[in-house]
């Protein structure tokens, strides 16, 4: 790999790439995400890779394995340049057709094609699919058309152009103004605004800085980072480099969760890349600033998402956070002043440099600027990763990108903010999507997970397990936090077991309030968000498993009963082999029963059912 | 039991303590759990207290101070996942292998644990067995793969992804 020393050397490498490039007389790119995993894309590439190299096309053929493209629900995705056919749950037997029909002939496979569910209109490229269309993929849209293995591909479409912009064309005031006037907000989940973090910390006296990548994404139901870490490391690197420019750091680190492997491992090919070429290290782009950066790795636990405890993890200590009375912006890492921000908020950075901050500041509402990206998750049709303008409503994201129910029970809820946030109800799906809009519902942006919920979610149970996950993630420095939400999940097993009584719901709303106000850091102050919230707007879901012991969505074990329906039932047997506990009775052809003594509620009847004869009540 | 690679471990990461948790990651990799006497090394070498060792060893979820399974099943309790049926999953695994999540089948083969996400959300419920991941499960599907990891000898190795 050849050193870069200047711009124009940038510039003419650059060049060299993309007239590489179009050397090829076609592109073909599989995605190569986690959730294509679990779908066998790594089977489907190596198929490709064969047949390509039986048909002596390697010349002609560039087999890319790209980062997450989003769709996951329907994966494994494959699609082919220059003419952008898009095919999705492409399998083995597809690709020597693939390659001798569209590669060679240029015919489209119909099969392969996504079909819309409503107009059973089929879309051949990626921009017909509605999935795609209400998005604007700023951020995660190269994740489709570069290898994250290969800097060249990054440089191709336009990388490091921000940084050589920042270096040479700009001072680090300048730098900091324009990520001030975007607007740009934390990505995190606080919404904190990173051109006033970025001065503070600038204006730090010290004799060294640091700046950290928070890629501890500990949300459940949230994915985003992790993606973007995979897919495209080399754009949140960019955005760290300007950032030390900027800030004065020359050492970074980026924290990356244990259970993310391809995640670290990606963002240290990167790291290697980048010094290579002379994006990182000592005097970059021959400036005389220098850089380096590394991974650090969690060690899995929640609570080192806080600033704070990430920071004592990186030190080799427990995480616990501490109190903030000083910021970390002043006083971090080993004591000095320390940036922190998320994997998402960097890799707007080079975005903005390029386009500049009135472009930014252009999308999205007053308060929130530009895009963010959810994991729409849980039981709505088209899951996977959107980035959408901020200020779309709900509905949008929930009905015209995610098709709406998953299996025809209506939509009642959406979880937004992970275990911070709360649950927002269907009547209040116009709401735009911003920070402070979701704020005002009792939720928050938090870092971008939004999880469906529909009429066969229980609220109560919902609840439940944000607590049951908040009570096994408190560090226990704070004995609201470590006891409060121990009662709470008490209480809370008490409503689903059915022995709660009148008073249940007043005790946990008291408790949720001292919780909050007494705790040191985010986790035990927003702790009770998913509380709170479920009473605010499902409280009649909490009364009717108190006073009727009953739970509405069929969930809470101790309030349910299996059963089977006579009319549905066509006697195939399939229960009755199935079930473990031997609970179910009846002769081949007949109508089969459960006998509820001795049914486990394991649900493996239901799950096998072809007819939807079983019945939960 | 031979603590020599815990020297390599500590010489790759440079002594430093700051390294601390990766030192421990590679630990675990090498012997699938931490030893008692590779963390007195480590405190030894770091100059570190035990107790300070033990203190992070134990507060972050990722280590083990006791032997696991050959193989891992780790079932996924996200969000994404809970709503999907992921504690039901649990339930039946846990009755099915006759273990709670942290333990080891009692002929050591299988290791269970649960885990609050894997990041893999759009497919859920997903299971993770020794290095790939199973989307979209049931409680029939799982014991379909359990069963199948049963019959399979040791030592699978692991899918590099």
């Amino acid at each position: 790999m050849r050193k870069i020393k200047s711009v124009p050397d940038l510039e003419k490498w650059k060049e060299q790439i993309i007239s590489k490039e179009k050397q090829h007389e076609a592109i073909i790119s599989v995605c190569g995400g986690t959730g294509c995993h679990a779908y066998g894309c790594h089977k489907v590439k190596n198929q490709f890779a064969k047949t390509i190299r039986e048909n002596g096309l390697a010349k002609k053929i560039r087999l890319k394995f790209t980062g997450c493209r989003g769709f996951c629900e329907r994966g494994p995705i494959v699609t082919i340049q220059p003419q952008g056919i898009f095919y999705q749950r492409v399998q083995g037997k597809d690709i020597p057709l693939i390659i001798s029909e569209t590669v060679k002939k240029g015919k489209v496979l119909e099969h392969l094609l996504y079909e819309d569910v409503i107009t059973k209109r089929k879309a051949t490229s990626e921009k017909d699919i509605p999935f795609y269309k209400a998005q604007q993929r700023l951020v995660l849209g190269n994740n489709g058309l570069i290898d994250p293995g290969k800097i060249e591909d990054y440089i191709g479409v336009g990388g490091y152009q921000a940084l050589a912009k920042a270096i040479f064309e700009m001072n680090p005031d300048q730098i900091i103004h324009e990520i001030k006037a975007s607007g740009l907000r934390g990505r995190g989940g606080a919404g904190y605004l990173t051109g006033n973090k970025w001065e503070n910390c600038r204006k730090a006296p010290s004799d060294g800085k640091y700046i950290i990548c928070n890629c501890d994404e500990g949300d459940p139901g949230a994915y985003m980072d992790r993606s973007l870490m995979e897919g495209n490391p080399h754009s949140v690197l960019e955005g760290m480099i300007i950032g030390a420019y900027a800030i004065g750091a020359n050492q970074g680190f980026i924290y990356v969760r244990h259970e993310y492997p391809l995640a670290c491992k990606n963002a240290e090919i990167a790291i290697t890349q980048a010094k290579k070429a002379g994006f990182l290290g000592k005097n970059i782009l021959g400036s005389g600033f220098s850089f380096e950066a590394e991974i650090a790795k969690g060690g899995g636990a929640f609570v080192c998402g806080e600033s704070t405890a990430l920071i004592a993890s990186i030190e080799g200590m427990v995480g616990e956070p501490r109190s903030k009375q000083i910021h970390t912006v002043t006083q971090g890492l080993w004591g000095r002043p320390t940036n922190l921000n998320n994997v998402e908020t960097w890799a707007n950075v080079p975005l903005i440099i390029n386009q500049g901050s009135q472009w930014f500041s252009s999308i999205g509402t007053e308060k929130s600027k530009g895009t963010k990206i959810f994991s729409l998750v849980g039981r709505v049709k088209n899951t996977g990763l959107v980035e959408v303008p901020m200020g779309i409503t709900l509905r949008e994201i929930i009905f015209d990108i995610g098709g709406g129910p998953q299996n025809g029970k209506a939509i009642k809820a959406v979880q937004t903010g992970g275990p911070s946030g709360g649950c927002i109800p269907a009547s209040l799906f116009n709401l735009p999507v911003d920070f402070d809009s979701l704020t005002e519902a009792g939720s928050m942006m938090g870092s971008g997970g939004m999880i469906v919920m529909d009429e066969g979610s229980c609220m109560v149970d919902v609840a439940k397990y944000f607590v049951h996950f908040l009570k096994g993630e408190s560090c226990g420095k704070c004995l609201s936090c470590r006891e409060g939400l121990k009662r709470m999940d008490e209480i809370l097993d008490g409503i689903i077991q059915g022995k709660a009584n009148g008073e249940s719901l007043v005790l946990l709303e008291e408790l949720a309030e001292v919780v909050a106000d007494t705790s040191l850091c985010g986790l035990g102050k927003t702790a009770p968000n998913p509380v709170l919230s479920a009473l605010r707007y499902f409280r009649s879901e909490f009364e009717e498993h108190i006073m009727k012991k009953k739970c509405p969505a069929g969930v809470c074990i101790p309030l349910i009963q299996y059963s089977i329906l006579e009319e549905q039932c066509t006697g195939c047997g399939a229960c009755k082999k199935i079930c473990p506990a031997q609970a179910i009775e009846g002769e081949k052809k007949q109508r089969h029963r459960i006998q509820t003594a001795l049914c486990s509620k394991c649900g493996s009847c239901k799950d096998i059912c072809k007819a939807n004869a079983v019945m939960v009540q | 039991m031979d603590f020599k690679h815990v020297d390599t471990i500590i010489e790759k990461h440079q002594g430093k303590r700051t390294a601390l948790i990766s030192i421990f990651h590679d630990v675990q990799d090498e012997y699938n759990f931490l030893p008692e006497g590779a963390l007195t090394k480590v405190a030894s070498r770091l100059q570190m207290n035990t107790n300070d060792i033990y203190g992070v060893a134990t507060f972050y979820k990722a280590f083990s101070l006791t032997p696991r399974g050959d193989h891992t099943v780790t079932l996924c309790l996200g969000t994404a996942c809970h709503v999907r049926g992921g504690l039901n999953l649990l339930r039946e695994l846990k009755s099915h292998l006759r273990i709670e999540p942290g333990q080891t089948t009692a002929d050591g083969k299988i290791f269970l644990q649960a885990v609050n996400c894997l990041g893999v959300c759009a497919i859920g419920p997903v299971m993770f067995v020794d290095g790939e991941f199973h989307g979209g499960m049931n409680s029939i599907k799982a014991k379909r793969i359990i069963e199948k990891i049963g019959r399979k000898r040791n030592g699978v190795k692991h899918e590099e992804n």
